[in-house]
């Protein structure tokens, strides 16, 4: 469970372009279950995302994680943290072009310090769970998009993480992909995975298998 | 501890393939950062053995040396002089020298010829030089013809072929009988190339050499170290004449290396946000960026050294021998025997591979700091 306390987030602060992103923001994420962020471009889905992510820090407001505080942590902590607890997606994939599908699923668990065959073979079940063995040991330039989304998923889920975060996944995705992609969330949280996702896509927020929507606006909730 | 190895592993592992990626630039770089390591350490291994060989030659040479000079320039000695010397007070023995240079136009070498204090093949016998022996295809045996001053051919029956520790001063050296001597440059008996004294007490050379000029005001007083040292400044000048002509190559490296090392790409710095978002540390980046630059200056530093071995002591400095050598040495095939010295080696080590690796971590310092929040933007 992730519980957000009058969450604040200011961009330039005191300069003349300060800009708040999120304003006064009090939320409760259940775990095990899918949550969707909703809301138009600007209205503070992927800052919200990034400081429930611990990517960021509130600039006010307190972040408890499974009952533990986590706001004041140090980086190093927040770190620690971020790869045990949390797998992301992001909205323009952020896969690293010119190494394979396979290496760019096995990085996050790098400073980790496992075994390397383990970790390859952990990364090829992982690969193979969404279809992609074949595609293991190309290039993820080479993929199409709906290889190369599935590719970002099995890297998010490299550390085993409790919770999944995906920040506008259907984005550059068809029709048919964007279905696919929700699919593969309702079998994660079947798995038993949080999932938080942002997004303004209805084939994402009318999902079935959403089971809350919390709605933004200028930095806001406006709905849950 | 484990971990900590499989870490460092998995990070070297994920660098090389990074390295990979950019096969052309990093090859390029490669290339010039290696060559710029064997043509330093090229020098270096030739100035150092060059000298080092001369050095063991000289242990053996003689306290001082006599020469005479006539309008400031040597000249034959009277073997009248020898007398004078040796009464001087610290000096134990003197002896009067026979040798000079013999110019021969079948190799187009010079040798040089040297009567030793106790000849014992006899007249119309020599033994020459490994160098003088390869180049002239004449083993033990063969003989030589040398050309005398007055036209006359003087036959010589090599009797030995020298073979010493360091080839630097017996390639080219022939050893024959006084008589053969004198009847070849048509010196007198009476005449000597110089006289060499040996001193008692060597703290007392310098006022020995003293006293010689003021009792034979025509003759210049030669000491040991005197030799060594000269030996020492031409090859550093020679050395140092090469590293002046080559300063704007390593320049050029430098600027290179430096843009290369310091200026991070925006995609670099995107697949910095990338790592630290999926749960790397500022510390794992650096590790990264460490292990990057190490790989490859580490590289260049090894074949280039590797290489510059090769061509000193192998393939006898074919690049830039004759710049180093200079003139007088004009043998055929000249092999220096290798003498490394390890404080050179480190010295190399640390102007190379440490500026760049340290290079390489410095901008990736500045990126790895960034939020990794920067990616969702």
């Amino acid at each position: 469970m992730i519980r957000l306390r009058g969450i604040r987030k200011v961009f330039n602060a005191g300069k003349p372009n300060e800009f708040t992103a999120v304003d006064s923001v009090s939320l409760v994420v259940e775990a095990k279950k899918v949550t969707v962020l909703k809301g138009p471009s600007g209205s503070g889905k992927t800052t919200l995302l990034s400081i429930m992510g611990c990517m960021a820090r509130p600039t006010a407001g307190r972040i408890e994680l499974e009952g533990k505080e986590i706001t004041s942590l140090p980086e190093r902590f927040l770190t620690d943290i971020r790869r045990d607890n949390f797998g992301f997606i992001f909205q323009s994939l952020n896969l690293i072009t010119g190494v394979t599908a396979l290496e760019n699923v096995m990085l996050p668990a790098y400073p980790v310090g496992e075994k390397h065959s383990l970790l390859r073979q952990r990364a090829l079940d992982l690969l193979g769970l969404f279809n992609l063995t074949q595609k293991a040991l190309s290039k993820v330039e080479w993929l199409s998009g709906g290889e190369a989304q599935r590719v970002a998923i099995a890297r998010a889920l490299i550390n085993d993480p409790s919770v999944i975060i995906a920040d506008e996944p259907t984005a550059h995705l068809d029709t048919k992909l964007s279905i696919e992609f929700m699919e593969n969330m309702e079998s994660l949280r079947n798995k038993g995975k949080t999932i938080i996702i942002a997004s303004h896509d209805p084939i994402v927020f009318d999902s079935e298998i959403v089971e809350r929507t919390v709605e933004l606006r200028d930095g806001k909730v406006i709905g849950k | 501890m484990g971990p900590w190895i499989e870490k460092q592993r998995n990070i070297l592992d994920f660098t090389l393939a990074s390295l990979l990626r950019r096969k052309g630039k990093n090859a390029a770089l490669l290339l010039v950062y290696t060559f710029i390591v064997f043509v330093l350490a090229s020098v270096m291994f030739f100035t150092h053995s060059i000298k080092k060989e001369a050095g063991l030659v000289l242990q053996g040479s003689p306290d001082i040396i006599v020469q005479r000079t006539v309008a400031g320039r040597h000249d034959l000695i009277p073997a009248s002089y020898l007398g004078p010397l040796t009464k001087i007070r610290g000096v134990a023995s003197g002896r009067i020298r026979l040798w000079g240079y013999y110019f021969d136009p079948i190799t187009g070498a010079n040798y040089t010829l040297l009567v030793p204090e106790d000849f014992s093949a006899g007249a119309g016998a020599a033994i020459v030089g490994s160098g003088i022996s390869k180049s002239r295809l004449a083993s033990e045996g063969d003989v030589i013809v040398l050309r005398a001053h007055n036209g006359e051919s003087l036959v010589l029956t090599i009797k030995g072929v020298l073979s010493e520790k360091s080839e630097l001063i017996s390639a080219d050296l022939v050893l024959i009988s006084e008589p053969d001597f004198r009847k070849l440059f048509g010196i007198s008996k009476g005449h000597g190339t110089d006289i060499v004294l040996t001193v008692r007490n060597k703290k007392e050379l310098s006022t020995i050499a003293l006293k010689i000029t003021e009792a034979l005001p025509d003759a210049r007083p030669i000491i040991r170290d005197e030799i060594l040292r000269t030996y020492e400044s031409v090859f550093n000048w020679r050395g140092g004449i090469i590293t002046v002509l080559l300063a704007g190559a390593v320049f050029a490296f430098i600027i290179f290396a430096w843009d290369k090392a310091t200026g991070l790409s925006a995609e670099e710095r995107k697949e910095i946000g990338i790592l630290k978002a999926v749960g790397w540390e500022t510390s794992d980046v650096l590790l990264m960026k460490f292990w990057e630059g190490a790989a490859l200056s580490l590289s260049a530093f090894l074949t280039g050294t590797a290489l510059a071995y090769l061509h000193v002591f192998f393939a006898s400095s074919p690049l830039f021998g004759p710049a180093l050598k200079g003139w007088s040495v004009l043998y055929p095939e000249f092999r220096l025997t290798p003498f490394i010295d390890p404080v050179q080696i480190a010295t190399l080590f640390f102007l190379t591979v440490v500026p760049y690796t340290t290079a390489t971590i410095v901008p990736s310092w500045r990126a790895a700091t960034v939020d990794p929040d920067s990616v969702m933007r």
